[in-house]
């Protein structure tokens, strides 16, 4: 670079100037500035859950520690009676989205075993990849208004807790679909071909490998879509009517479950009111909880045991 | 499906015997295996399990092709006849009154301006913020802590909307009024933030709903977007750590090019979800009988709320009619938006 004597004078030296420089000033601003906003980002997204969770259990936790709320209905009571319970609106609740798992199981892990092990690339498997698509996107509120345009004005049946069922089914199908097709894709194509092998046919190799390796993850997406439908308001507040008392019969008659019973006392402006709300918000998120940990559980007990 | 073996598979229920066939040859030299007669060239048995399990599958296929068709020709068949007899214009008029049967009038202007107005709303505060959570939870959190962090934010999406709504109307709402009539008052000139047309007080606004909704919707815009992101080719991230990239060059130079598209198609399956979004909305809006004036601070109805008010009501199949065609309305704008979201991600390869 220089001459002679400025390299031999300066015996300290690197051989090569120092590669690594230091960073910019305003690179560094960028970036911290980038790493404060992100960070604040996902701090801005606890805050409604946590205030959420705050409010539903303040203003519902007395009502859950009473042993009445688990036992009794709240038949007889008039708007501003304190007391009673939700048993009917958890039994409507769980009977609903149970039967509406009942239907959609069997039909969302056939649908998947068809897409991965039978249909492929072929031209029905396209259609009912998108129409699976389609279904995934509808409205809770189109769909109720599907099953109410199909089971009240066509076939002439009454509003009952059946057609909530049905109209859960067409939200809960394509969740069961997709799971089961992402659980199906990454079973081994090992374990089919060494099944195969032995001579044992396709179905078999089917339903006694590929679906048990896949079930744990089938079953946790089967038990969070369960959670999911629990919530829906839209198809009971159109498919069926609420009943202050509890009512065993799917087919007939008006029944409870959480969210129509929050929606009906919404308009019960007395203390009474306030508690059940609160006291059904904070029981369905119970339900739901113990559903999503049902999930976890099962997943762990459940996955291919590996060495 | 890149194995070798692969196209013999997909042969059908033949591969069973097949299979044995060719190991019965290969092992000839070593151990002789009488031959069976599925290997003697003749065409493979089909079980009737097989051929009762692969019906079922199939038949599963083609149950919900023909349902989705179902549901769009009952609802449209239904809402026929009540569009027949509306007496006002179906598209253009802001009028909704269906109390009389005999004299229908129903547009769905109002709704379409309302369910638009919220939805855009909650996309506008949701989007950023659901990109902020994506990246700092794909590059940012320490990788022990991101699984519990996405675990917290997919925990927003297990709470019914039925409780953020009575959480948004309730909580939320007092809580944004001060804000929302400091806003008014001093931004009135904005014909966004003007005067609306309920009572700023009670919190029933487009304002509330739409930040309401915008909680509802961050966990899915996060979820697909991070998907995405966390696809970025490790080289192309390496790459640019090698030249020297602070974490926000690496994030701006590799991760955003490779995931913008992603997010955009993440944006619109969540702009879908709001536009639908019912019970929520029902409880927060409050109801007016004016006009959708383009302030925020406007109450009004959307498709999905109006419907659901109107629930308890349905009884005479014109009435419910009109109710259906306003769904129809909705379904047919959902699923563009939900086309659209798809076909941005199948224009992607990379993304499979």
């Amino acid at each position: 670079m220089t001459t002679d004597t400025a390299d031999t004078a300066d015996v300290n030296r690197l051989a090569t100037p120092p590669t690594f420089q230091s960073v910019s000033l305003t690179r560094r601003v960028k970036n911290g500035v980038a790493t404060a906003l992100v960070t604040l980002a996902f701090l801005i997204a606890v805050v409604p859950l946590v205030w959420v969770l705050i409010t539903v259990i303040q203003r519902g936790f007395p009502q859950i520690l009473d042993a009445g709320w688990w036992q009794k209905s709240l038949s007889g009571l008039t708007q501003r009676q304190k007391g009673g319970g939700v048993y009917h609106a958890i039994y409507g609740t769980l009977v609903q989205s149970l039967v509406c798992g009942v239907i959609s199981v069997p039909i969302g892990l056939f649908l998947g075993i068809y897409l991965v092990e039978y249909g492929k690339r072929s031209r029905l498997a396209k259609t009912v990849t998108f129409m699976v698509d389609i279904l995934t996107g509808v409205p809770s509120i189109v769909a109720a208004l599907f099953i109410y345009a199909l089971w009240v004005t066509t076939l002439g049946l009454h509003r009952s807790a059946f057609a909530v069922s049905l109209a859960l089914v067409l939200l809960m199908v394509p969740v069961v679909v997709r799971t089961t097709e992402e659980m199906l894709k990454i079973v081994p194509d090992e374990l089919r071909e060494a099944s195969y092998a032995l001579g044992i046919p396709k179905w078999k190799t089917i339903v006694k490998i590929v679906v048990p390796t896949a079930m744990s993850g089938i079953l946790t997406g089967i038990m969070l879509a369960l959670a999911r439908v629990m919530g829906e308001t839209a198809p009971v507040l159109i498919l069926v009517g609420y009943a202050p008392f509890i009512n065993y019969n799917m087919f007939d008659g008006n029944m409870a479950s959480l969210p129509l019973l929050m929606t009906v006392e919404r308009n019960n402006p007395t203390d009474a009111g306030f508690q059940r709300i609160w006291g059904a918000a904070i029981t369905l998120v119970l339900i739901i909880t113990l559903f999503s940990l049902l999930a976890t559980l099962l997943s762990r007990w459940l996955a291919p045991k590996t060495k | 499906m890149n194995d070798p073996v692969a196209p013999e598979r997909s042969a059908g229920t033949g591969e069973p015997g097949a299979g044995r066939g060719a190991s019965a040859v290969r092992n000839t030299s070593e151990v002789p295996i009488p031959p069976t007669s599925e290997a003697d060239g003749k065409p493979s048995v089909v079980r009737p399990g097989d051929r009762i399990f692969k019906g079922l599958a199939t038949g599963s296929g083609i149950f919900i092709v023909v349902l989705i068709g179902a549901i769009g020709l009952f609802l449209i068949v239904q809402a026929i006849p009540s569009l027949r007899i509306d007496q006002a214009n179906f598209l253009t008029s802001r009028e909704w009154s269906t109390g009389d049967v005999h004299n229908l009038r129903f547009g769905i202007l109002d709704l379409l301006l309302v369910t638009i107005a919220v939805a855009l709303l909650a996309l506008v505060i949701a989007m950023p913020v659901a990109l902020g959570i994506a990246l700092f939870l794909t590059q940012y959190a320490p990788r022990r802590l991101a699984r519990i962090f996405a675990y917290v934010v997919d925990l927003l999406a297990a709470v019914p909307s039925i409780i953020f709504g009575l959480w948004g109307l309730f909580v939320l709402g007092p809580v944004l009024t001060p804000f929302a009539k400091w806003l008014s008052e001093h931004l009135g000139g904005i014909p966004l933030f003007k005067q609306g047309n309920v009572l700023i007080e009670l919190g029933g606004t487009i304002f509330t709903a739409g930040i309401v909704v915008a909680v509802m919707i961050l966990p899915i815009i996060t979820a697909v977007s991070r998907e995405v992101f966390e696809r970025t080719p490790i080289m192309h991230r390496e790459g640019a750590i090698a030249l020297g990239a602070t974490k926000w060059e690496v994030v701006r130079t590799t991760v955003w090019p490779f995931g913008k598209a992603g997010y955009v198609s993440a944006s619109m399956l969540g702009l879908g979800r709001a536009l639908g979004e019912t019970i929520a909305l029902t409880i927060i809006l409050s109801s007016t009988i004016k006009p959708f004036s383009g302030s925020l601070f406007d109450g009004g109805a959307t498709f999905a709320s109006k419907i659901a008010l109107a629930a308890s009501e349905f009884n005479d199949p014109k009435l419910v009619g009109a109710y259906i065609a306003a769904g129809l309305v909705l379904f047919a704008l959902t699923f563009i938006v939900n086309a659209i979201a798809r076909s941005i991600v199948a224009g992607h390869k990379e993304y499979e």
